[in-house]
């Protein structure tokens, strides 16, 4: 092993520091027996149980659940299409469309989106939403399955189809099982993105919808409760397993480095 | 009819025209190879006779039949692959039953034949093993195997020994002519490699820059070379060129530079002056130290410039008085002796007049 120059390990601990301090603090006052998020007064579940009970909050995690689902299932479906697309044909302008609405800033997404429903006449409600997620999620599935695609021997179709199988079989039968992970890795990360999106849902939620995120946004406009940290803590747990899920499926989704397929 | 019958096909990539203007005719149960180096269009050939590609002009026919409208899955031909191909999330089994599925076979069959094919391949017992647990020589038999289970018309065979060693090379070689045999498919062989179609083939078709150079059995090809190219990528070959001094009674007398005049037997129409080629193979040339050999039409002195010792035989190179270079070949059978010759020796190096092969430029 090569040593390390201690420098190099302070600043490392720092920047880990700087990224997870915030989070710990969040998931500790979440258990803290005290309405203000100052000193630690003494360990508690009521948090918890006070958000279980709130019906507002219960309202706004079952719309997050149904868009999330909704969302990432139809994204991972045509994701999974523009993913293979991207590989097979080497267009310049698909590339394009599927990977600018994961550059293009929230904002602008949200604004735009907004301005196209009001434009078609469509109410803003959950579908809108969905819709919405539906749209920047396919970008980030589309990435993860061309690069299965891009790991996948080109003469396994070929010897799918010389096998006496359809185009159709041989996507069934090979191509699919192969890129399973990518696809499965690419919903997951979709669920994650949009159970936690905040901007582009706030733009196209309307009035009467309301998700997770809106809904803690709400309540620490107020004042940041230990209720908003339990529910911080319960969305935070959600995404990391999704993560953790999504990289063991996909080794080279979190690596620099591509690995050879076994 | 042949049962292959391949006519005026042509294929274009862009500017490059990989296959040109091809003509051959395969005949049933034959082992036929397509033999060129690489970028000659062999690969190219054998694709659009599977069908993952079609000819730009031309008619691929099987059977009488013209396939162009037909799907790859659709053609009664199987490919085994250079890369093998083996489908890396089913094990053996699964591979090797896939083709039975595609054409559906009933579920009650499916071991049996399954079964049969790898024991054609000296594979049983390995059914529940994944590719990535078989060394290269199992999944090239897999390979081979799934290629097979259905009886196809032809078996197509991209460089399928390759990627192998030396030794198992040569031991898949004879499994694969046992296996031709005994099966009475048809091959279509590709390959770069002059000695494995040599070894394997019924016939060859030598293949350069998209075109059929010369397809002919592997000992004509070897002996009688119809080109340049045909006589210098098949083997180990001396090629003597110059204008034609004298034409007369069945033997030829061309004038090479830095060796005078090499008499060949052959017969030609070409008048004295005209450019031609003498192919003349290592071992057909005599090399002695020059004490009393009987007179032969073609004597040369030389020295012997460097050898290369391959333990059955030893390659000579000799440079002439003249400046010319020839490459003679020896066996070293006779025994207690390893080399004849060192570098340095003063040799002559003579053949008759019959062992060359006349080629018109």
């Amino acid at each position: 092993m090569r040593s390390r120059s201690p420098l190099l390990v302070a600043v490392a601990l720092a920047v880990y520091a700087f990224l997870y301090l915030p989070l710990a603090i969040v998931v500790v006052y979440s258990f803290n027996d005290s309405r203000l998020n100052a000193e630690w007064v003494g360990f508690t579940l009521d948090w918890y149980r006070k958000l279980f009970a709130d019906d507002d909050m219960l309202a706004a995690a079952r719309n997050s659940l149904v868009i999330g689902l909704v969302a990432s299932l139809v994204a991972t479906v045509l994701g999974t299409m523009a993913g293979i697309a991207l590989h097979r044909y080497r267009l310049r302008l698909l590339p394009l469309l599927v990977f600018a609405p994961i550059a293009i800033p929230e904002i602008l997404m949200g604004v735009s989106l907004l301005i196209f429903f009001v434009l078609l006449n469509f109410t803003l409600g959950l579908v809108s939403v969905a819709i919405a997620h539906i749209a920047f999620c396919i970008g980030f599935v589309a990435i993860v399955v061309r690069a299965r695609m891009a790991g996948m021997d080109e003469a396994l179709v070929e010897a799918a189809r010389d096998c006496g199988a359809t185009p159709w079989q041989a996507f069934r039968h090979v191509t699919l099982p192969l890129i399973m992970p990518g696809v499965i890795a690419g919903a997951l990360m979709a669920f994650t993105l949009s159970i936690d999106d905040f901007v582009i849902t706030f733009f196209t939620a309307g009035a009467g919808t309301v998700t997770l995120p809106l809904q803690i946004y709400s309540m620490i406009k107020i004042a940041v409760t230990p209720e908003v940290n339990a529910v911080s803590t319960l969305l935070m747990l959600l995404t990391l397993l999704l993560i953790v899920v999504a990289s063991r499926l996909s080794p080279s989704l979190l690596r620099s480095q591509e690995e050879a397929p076994t | 009819m042949p049962l292959l019958d391949i006519r005026n096909v042509t294929r274009r990539f862009g500017d490059f025209t990989a296959v040109d203007g091809v003509s051959l005719a395969i005949e049933a149960g034959e082992f036929f190879t397509l033999l060129g180096p690489s970028g000659c269009g062999k690969t190219t050939l054998l694709r659009m006779i599977a069908g993952f590609d079609l000819p730009d002009a031309g008619q691929i026919l099987l059977d009488g039949v013209d396939l162009a409208a037909t799907p790859p899955e659709r053609r009664p031909v199987r490919t085994v692959f250079q890369s093998y191909a083996l489908f890396p999330h089913m094990t053996v089994h699964g591979n090797v039953a896939f083709p039975l599925q595609m054409a559906g076979t009933p579920a009650r069959d499916i071991p049996g034949k399954v079964a049969a094919a790898l024991e054609d391949v000296r594979l049983t017992g390995f059914d529940r093993r994944y590719p990535h647990e078989l060394s290269g020589g199992q999944k090239q038999r897999v390979a081979i195997a799934r290629a097979l289970v259905t009886h196809p018309t032809m078996l197509l065979l991209d460089e399928p020994l390759a990627a192998l060693d030396a030794k198992l090379r040569e031991e898949l070689q004879i499994e694969l002519i046992h296996l031709q045999r005994e099966a009475g498919i048809t091959f279509v062989y590709v390959t770069h490699d002059q000695t494995e179609a040599l070894a394997l083939s019924h016939r060859i078709a030598v293949m350069n820059k998209g075109k059929v150079e010369q397809l002919d059995e592997p000992s004509v090809i070897y002996r009688f070379p119809r080109s340049r190219f045909v006589a210098d990528f098949i083997g180990q070959c001396n090629l003597f060129s110059g204008p034609i001094r004298a034409n007369a009674a069945g033997a030829v007398t061309l004038d090479v530079e830095g060796l005078g005049a090499v008499k060949v037997a052959a017969q030609t129409a070409l008048a004295a002056g005209a450019p031609a080629s003498i192919a003349l193979r290592p071992e057909q040339i005599r090399i002695g130290a020059g004490d009393a050999a009987a007179p032969a039409d073609n004597r040369y002195e030389g020295t012997v410039a460097d050898l290369l010792y391959m333990g059955d035989v030893t390659v000579y190179r000799v440079n002439t008085a003249g400046g010319a270079r020839v490459e003679a070949l020896l066996a070293n059978s006779q025994t207690g002796r390893a080399k004849f010759f060192e570098p340095g020796d003063r040799v002559v190096v003579d053949w008759p007049a019959a062992a060359g092969h006349f080629i018109e430029d």
